[in-house]
């Protein structure tokens, strides 16, 4: 078989292989089993919870959580503005970069502490080391947030009555320790071993074999990358992100890479398979993500491996398929792996770049942000799938006409609305945004010529793929869009915060509400929820909520630009 | 609100000394075993650095086996991509120059046997490889200007072809820099 495809079929294998016993572990970190990293770990929580003074055996019921996450939030702004501002004087700055303007700090900021790591500046002359330190900081808290408020809903969703749903602190200290902190290390080591640099030395410069002098820029990357991928957070080390070939050296490390982005999401899948008690269940989600996931991929690698229509229209030889933006260590059949992975996570890290990828390849891209739940981010992910869950079973429930339930509890007026809300918001940010941004660039298309890097229905796409993007917490883009100004800066900003935290409250919100109502067991006139004809029901929500609301859009752009 | 504020500045202040300086610091002393010592990895010859090991650098000169474009100038000072769409007509009017100039400098090569890696910018802008078929279409070129014979040009190529990953993942590559390296000593 064709290597290329043979190792875009080996790392999906290998991370589900990954994945299982992952889920188990992490199960069992939140239902406070013994683990075998105890005799560590234990003594390390303890002296994170005595030092920040945290009851962690102090039960919250839903809104106490959502007001802890908020605050601690708000504490990682205030922190984040002061460093990202001042970094030009602040220690470990060996090759003198400035600090950034108030509009590039507020965007990066959001940016970071949303899991989002969109970036509207260059890893090598934007920010110091220390600056690159305390966005690392922000990988592993923002994820660990996500993976926090996700073991909130896991627990809501077991069967009985209850306000109270663990502690917030806990939970967040923990999934930093035990589940980012270990396999951080064990991510870093292999990098590090492989090339990646790891040091606080600044740009080497060296004459070059045909004489040109070139000016090499290094770090601490090798710390950086390893959460980077492993928290769906995606925020590059250098410029180029993992595409650069020192944040990914060679192929080993591209897989290693790949097969992060997407682990945690999935064992999180399992891990609510096991904390329920409900295996089939945790199938049926994994089912229905997989079937998206891999509508999306195939056919992304065919375009991507077959080549760009127009480079064949010039008459040369494209045995490697599509190479504008691609590196010739990995290919474009992992290129085109890596950029489905990373867009049907939150991840948004790159290993070539999405601006060139053939029409139809970028709105798969599109597609997985704009559905935003197959796999998904880190604990996120899950809650977005959850209020498609819920609406697919208050729709199931009409259709056959039974009371809607979902594990034992009635789903109402009050849930659906929020369910609703929540799902329109993500339509309601992108195409509202995009149809601004379009609305100024047409009317007065000088001024604002700066912004875009390729006319017509790519451009359009730039534009698009940048609110989708900001508005999935992803954090890729289509980089030609020249993004470093102020109107990019605040509106990408204002979009990722209404879309971290709306859409983490609403399903919390569902899950407390519901975890409050009486438990109904189930008998036989139930609405089974972990069948597969109920999962081709989440599936046809999906689908007709989520991408049929963005077909006019995808049409002006690259449906548009494929047949052209 | 009150009763969290305390509890999140002292947790944040707790994960930064964690995870910005301990965490950190782990990984540095670990890298220190590593290639370089994580500073990474050099190459030199005659006692002088003339690249690093993972980086491309520009090749344009007849005389050596050329890179691919590069959006950045292969200046590692900074990384990127050309970002041109797919169908931009000034992008493809790009690579039509690039395929012309490519046919002047190498006029024993058919425009069909060119491959797409060698006019198109990398992802990076500091991609170190070509594939062996972007090797093997230069070598009519090299051996002229060097007066080395094809063959023996042919024999280096296959030497420095990087195989799949353990032989199953993966394209097959050259590293440009350390194929120059070699063909600078054969003369």
């Amino acid at each position: 078989m064709n290597t290329e495809i043979f190792g875009v079929i080996t790392m999906y294998v290998l991370m589900v292989l990954l994945a299982i016993p992952l889920g188990r572990y992490i199960a069992k970190v939140f239902e406070g089993q013994r683990t075998w990293l105890d005799p560590v770990l234990n003594p390390l929580d303890k002296l994170f919870f005595k030092l920040s003074g945290v009851k962690p055996e102090k039960e919250m019921n839903w809104k106490q959580h959502m007001l802890a996450l908020l605050t601690i939030n708000l504490v990682w702004f205030l922190f984040s503005m002061f460093v990202l501002m001042n970094m030009s004087w602040l220690p470990l700055n060996p090759d003198a970069n400035p600090s950034m303007s108030a509009d590039l700090a507020f965007n990066t900021t959001v940016s970071f502490i949303s899991n989002t790591n969109l970036q509207h500046y260059s890893g090598e002359s934007g920010v110091s080391y220390l600056g690159q330190l305390v966005l690392m900081l922000f990988q592993f808290i923002s994820a660990a947030a996500g993976i926090a408020v996700c073991a909130v809903v896991f627990n809501a969703m077991k069967e009985r009555t209850t306000e109270k749903l663990g502690n917030f602190y806990s939970y967040f200290v923990k999934s930093c320790t035990r589940i980012l902190l270990p396999l951080s290390i064990i991510v870093a080591i292999i990098l590090a071993f492989n090339g990646m640099p790891m040091t606080f030395k600044g740009k080497e410069t060296f004459i070059s074999l045909q004489g040109d002098t070139v000016n090499v820029s290094r770090g601490p990357a090798a710390a950086m990358v390893a959460i980077k991928q492993l928290g769906t957070n995606g925020g590059g080390f250098f410029g180029a992100n993992s595409a650069h070939p020192l944040e990914n050296p060679n192929y080993l490390t591209n897989m290693v890479e790949n097969i992060c982005i997407i682990l945690i999401p999935i064992a999180l899948v399992f891990s609510l398979g096991h904390i329920l008690k409900r295996k089939k269940l945790a199938w049926m989600i994994f089912g229905v993500m997989t079937v998206g996931f891999l509508m999306f991929l195939i056919p992304s690698i065919y375009f991507e491996m077959k080549g760009n229509p127009s480079i064949t229209h010039l008459g040369i030889a494209q045995n490697l398929g599509s190479m504008e933006g691609k590196e010739v260590r990995f290919g474009s059949a992992a290129s085109a792996y890596w950029g489905i992975t990373t867009t049907v996570t939150s991840n948004g890290s790159v290993n070539a770049m999405h601006d060139s990828f053939t029409p139809l390849t970028g709105m798969f891209a599109m597609l997985g942000m704009m559905i935003n739940s197959f796999y998904g981010g880190v604990g996120v992910g899950y809650l977005n799938f959850y209020i498609y869950i819920i609406i697919a079973v208050f729709i199931s429930g009409l259709m056959v006409g039974r009371t809607p339930e979902f594990l034992g509890k009635k789903i109402e007026a009050k849930e659906m609305k929020i369910a609703t809300i929540i799902a329109l918001l993500h339509t309601f940010l992108i195409l509202a945004f995009t149809a601004l941004s379009s609305h100024l660039y047409v009317g007065d298309p000088k001024t604002y010529a700066g912004w875009l890097n390729n006319p017509g229905n790519h451009g359009f796409s730039e534009m698009l793929y940048e609110y989708t993007s900001s508005s999935a917490n992803n954090g890729s883009g289509f980089e030609g869009l020249g993004d470093g100004v102020p109107f990019w800066n605040i509106t990408c900003g204002l979009v990722m915060i209404i879309a971290r935290y709306l859409p983490i409250i609403g399903p919390v919100a569902i899950a407390g509400i519901l975890a409050k109502k009486k438990y109904v067991p189930e008998t036989a006139g139930t609405l089974k929820t972990d069948t597969l004809t109920f999962g081709i029901m989440v599936l046809a929500v999906i689908m007709i909520v989520a991408a049929l609301s963005f077909f006019p859009a995808l049409s002006l752009g690259p449906i548009g630009e494929y047949f052209h | 609100m009150k009763q969290n504020i305390l509890p999140a500045i002292r947790l944040t202040i707790m994960t930064i000394i964690f995870f910005c300086v301990v965490y950190t610091a782990f990984i540095w002393v670990i890298a220190q075993a590593a290639p370089a010592n994580g500073n990474g990895e050099t190459i030199s010859v005659n006692g002088k650095i003339v690249g690093y090991a993972l980086e491309g650098q520009s090749f344009t000169q007849d005389k050596y086996f050329w890179s691919r474009p590069s959006a950045v100038n292969y200046n590692a000072a900074g990384s990127a991509g050309s970002n041109k769409g797919p169908t931009n007509p000034d992008y493809l009017k790009d690579v039509q120059s690039r395929i012309d100039s490519f046919l002047v400098h190498n006029p024993e090569v058919k425009k069909e046997n060119i491959p797409s890696e060698l006019v198109t910018a990398s992802g990076s802008g500091l991609d170190p490889d070509i594939s062996p078929d972007g090797a093997f279409i230069q070598v009519a070129r090299i051996a002229k200007t060097r007066n080395i014979s094809e063959e023996k040009l042919r024999a280096l190529i296959n030497e420095h072809i990087e195989k799949p990953l353990f032989g199953l993942f993966g394209p097959s590559k050259i590293n440009v820099l350390k194929l120059n390296i070699t063909l600078d000593k054969l003369n």
